[in-house]
């Protein structure tokens, strides 16, 4: 009994420091002073439409939302035969490709983008555009790569043999038996690489380029300029947009139980 | 290969990576055959079954089903099916679609399918659990599904790797006589895998014991029942008191012992049931170390000079009590000769 106290203490220390900047945020968010304040100074939608208004984020914020979802829908395209090849076929040396696949999970993102840029942007002249989805597919499949093979692992491959002896082909059975039994990894795949994707900051700072920005760089650079709440609005919004999307997800897949 | 076979292994050699799990297998089966597969666990019987539906290649050897070569013909080809030791039942689709899967790739759609699934899942008794996804299903309903998914396809050979493990002893004995039914009036040739001895006995018309990669012995339920050629199948179907033979006499660790008859020239070593022992007299003298009640019989562990001798008697007969000296035979003209031993 006397563990309970301290216990609860200490829970709702943490649970205050993970809520309290979101707090902070939504309510600097809603002032109606023109400085990024706390406690804000009245209440006002004017910022959040400002960000509404704003061109400059509403071109960010739609190619961000580009980026992310075809990257990782190529990620996905790329990491789900991987992922299979890794799970049902004894290959030479499948660890190591395994750590390879997986690697920029463990490499700073800021070498990768260092190494993008310096090595495959600067001399072969690559569209801004194009370096940044080349470099969040790369980034986002290594998460693909392991959400799927989980999902994959957990499907006995008995089960396809059992479509194969019904007449199946190898193709057919993946289709029709595999696939359907992994849906919900490969949409766990998807949101965590999404996500990923979206808020994504040291890759994309190296491959940014004048006009073509992903919206947390936009953010970054306006807060340079710019000290008023409009960013505070912005960051609030795109948290009710996680948590939605989240909410949905836990719903719908029991996306915790994937990643 | 014979003209009646239906289904043969040549010298079939089987292996994962460099183990070899099966080798210089020979068998051949007849046209709705009811085989069974018996054996330790181990000792290959999963995997001859993968090699005869395809899904895992021979090393060397040949199989042939009704008179072609299909030793590299793919899997889905085969027209072989295989009720997998884990059910492998599809776990997204209701059962009525696990059945359905196979004969929707054949083609089939609408009434057609419909009777057909239905009346597979009548057989196997699973009628009103057709809209049930596998995994709202005990073990024992998802083998009969797996079942029934294996049996709409009509397919030339079923191979069943143990298809009734998972039942209750009740049920066991229901889908034992509906295998044998359905075989019956389906005429399909079926190979089955068992651990049990009496199901093999019960089902079988002819019963193949493995051991360690290799057939050991192949025949009737009676004749593996009564006449093991080997050491290993004689323990196996319950001859418990198995010796080696060594120039007319039994060749035991403690010495060696002169028997009241001849014993057959071919003889490899000889082996008796607990009930074949005669208690009460004989040559040999034996100590009691262990008594059990059995119901209609009582089952004695001997201590004697051949080693240990377990005997089966009749509760009629009079107690030998613990520690008591006793007399017994071990006929030779009852005995079962082993042409192998070890
Ligand atoms: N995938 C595999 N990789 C390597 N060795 C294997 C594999 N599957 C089986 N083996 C080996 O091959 C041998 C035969 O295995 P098999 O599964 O055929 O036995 P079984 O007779 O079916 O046994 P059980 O009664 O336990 O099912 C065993 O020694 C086993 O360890
Ligand atoms: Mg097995």
């Amino acid at each position: 009994m006397t563990m309970r106290q301290p216990a609860i203490v200490v829970l709702g220390l943490l649970v205050a420091f993970l809520v309290g900047p979101f707090v902070v945020i939504v309510a600097a968010s809603l002032s109606a002073g023109d400085t990024l304040a706390f406690p804000p100074q009245g209440f006002s939608l004017r910022w959040v439409a400002k960000v509404f208004a704003e061109q400059s984020f509403r071109s960010s914020f739609a190619l961000s939302m580009f980026l992310a979802v075809f990257a990782t829908l190529a990620a996905l395209v790329l990491g789900i035969p991987a992922s299979y090849a890794m799970s049902r076929y004894s290959m030479p040396f499948a660890e190591a490709v395994r750590t390879v696949v997986s690697s920029p999970i463990i490499v700073p993102g800021i070498i990768v983008g260092l190494a993008l840029l310096r090595y495959l942007v600067a001399p072969f002249g690559i569209n801004v555009v194009v370096a940044l989805f080349l470099a969040h597919t790369a980034l986002v499949l290594p998460y693909c790569v392991r959400v799927v093979s989980a999902s994959l692992d957990n499907l006995r491959s008995d089960v396809e043999e059992a479509a194969i002896l019904l007449g199946s082909s190898r193709l057919g059975a993946f289709f029709r038996v595999v696939l359907p039994n992994i849906r919900n990894g490969v949409l766990a795949a998807f949101i965590l690489g999404f996500v990923t994707s979206f808020d994504q900051v040291p890759v994309s700072l190296f491959l940014s380029g004048p006009g073509v920005q992903t919206l947390p760089i936009d953010m970054l650079g306006y807060m340079e300029r710019t000290y008023d709440p409009s960013v505070a609005a912005l960051s609030s919004l795109l948290a009710f947009l996680s948590i939605g999307i989240m909410f949905v997800a836990e719903r719908f897949i029991g996306f915790s139980r994937y990643v | 290969m014979s003209d009646s076979a239906y289904l043969s292994l040549e010298q079939l050699k089987l292996a994962y990576g460099k183990t070899v799990a099966v080798d210089r297998l020979d068998l051949a089966i007849k046209q709705g055959e009811l085989i069974a597969l018996l054996g330790p666990s181990g000792c290959g019987k999963t995997t001859t079954m993968r090699a005869i539906a395809g899904l895992l290649a021979p090393v060397s050897g040949h199989i042939h089903l009704d008179s072609r070569d299909i030793t590299r013909v793919a899997a889905n080809k085969r027209s072989v099916g295989l009720v997998f030791q884990s059910y492998a039942l599809f776990p997204h689709l209701a059962v009525f679609e696990n059945v359905a899967f196979g004969l929707r790739l054949k083609g089939m759609r609408g009434k057609e399918l419909e009777d057909r699934v239905q009346s597979g899942l009548k057989t196997v008794g699973l009628s009103s659990f057709a809209s049930r996804k596998p995994g709202e299903l005990s073990g024992g309903q998802q083998q009969r599904v797996a079942l029934a998914r294996s049996m709409v396809m009509e397919p030339k050979v079923l191979l069943l790797d143990e298809p009734l493990s998972n039942l209750d002893a009740r049920l066991r004995l229901e889908m034992r006589a509906e295998l044998q039914r359905v075989q019956k009036e389906t005429g399909v040739t079926m190979i089955f895998v068992t651990h049990d001895q009496a199901e093999a006995l019960a089902l079988a018309d002819r019963i193949v014991v493995m051991l360690n990669g290799t057939i050991e012995q192949i025949g009737a339920p009676e004749e593996i029942y009564n006449r093991p050629n080997s050491a290993f199948v004689a323990d196996f179907v319950g001859f418990e008191n198995v010796f080696r033979v060594r120039a007319g006499e039994l060749d035991t660790e403690t010495g060696r012992f002169a028997l009241g008859g001849a014993i057959p020239r071919e003889a490899q070593g000889l082996a008796w049931r607990p009930s074949m022992v005669e208690l009460g007299g004989g040559p040999f003298e034996g100590s009691v170390r262990g008594m059990s009640f059995a119901g209609g019989t009582r089952q004695y562990l001997l201590d004697t000079p051949l080693g240990p001798i377990k005997v089966e008697a009749s509760a009629h007969l009079p107690t030998h009590a613990l520690g008591a000296t006793v007399r017994f035979d071990l006929p030779v003209s009852i005995a079962a000769p082993l042409q192998r031993f070890g």
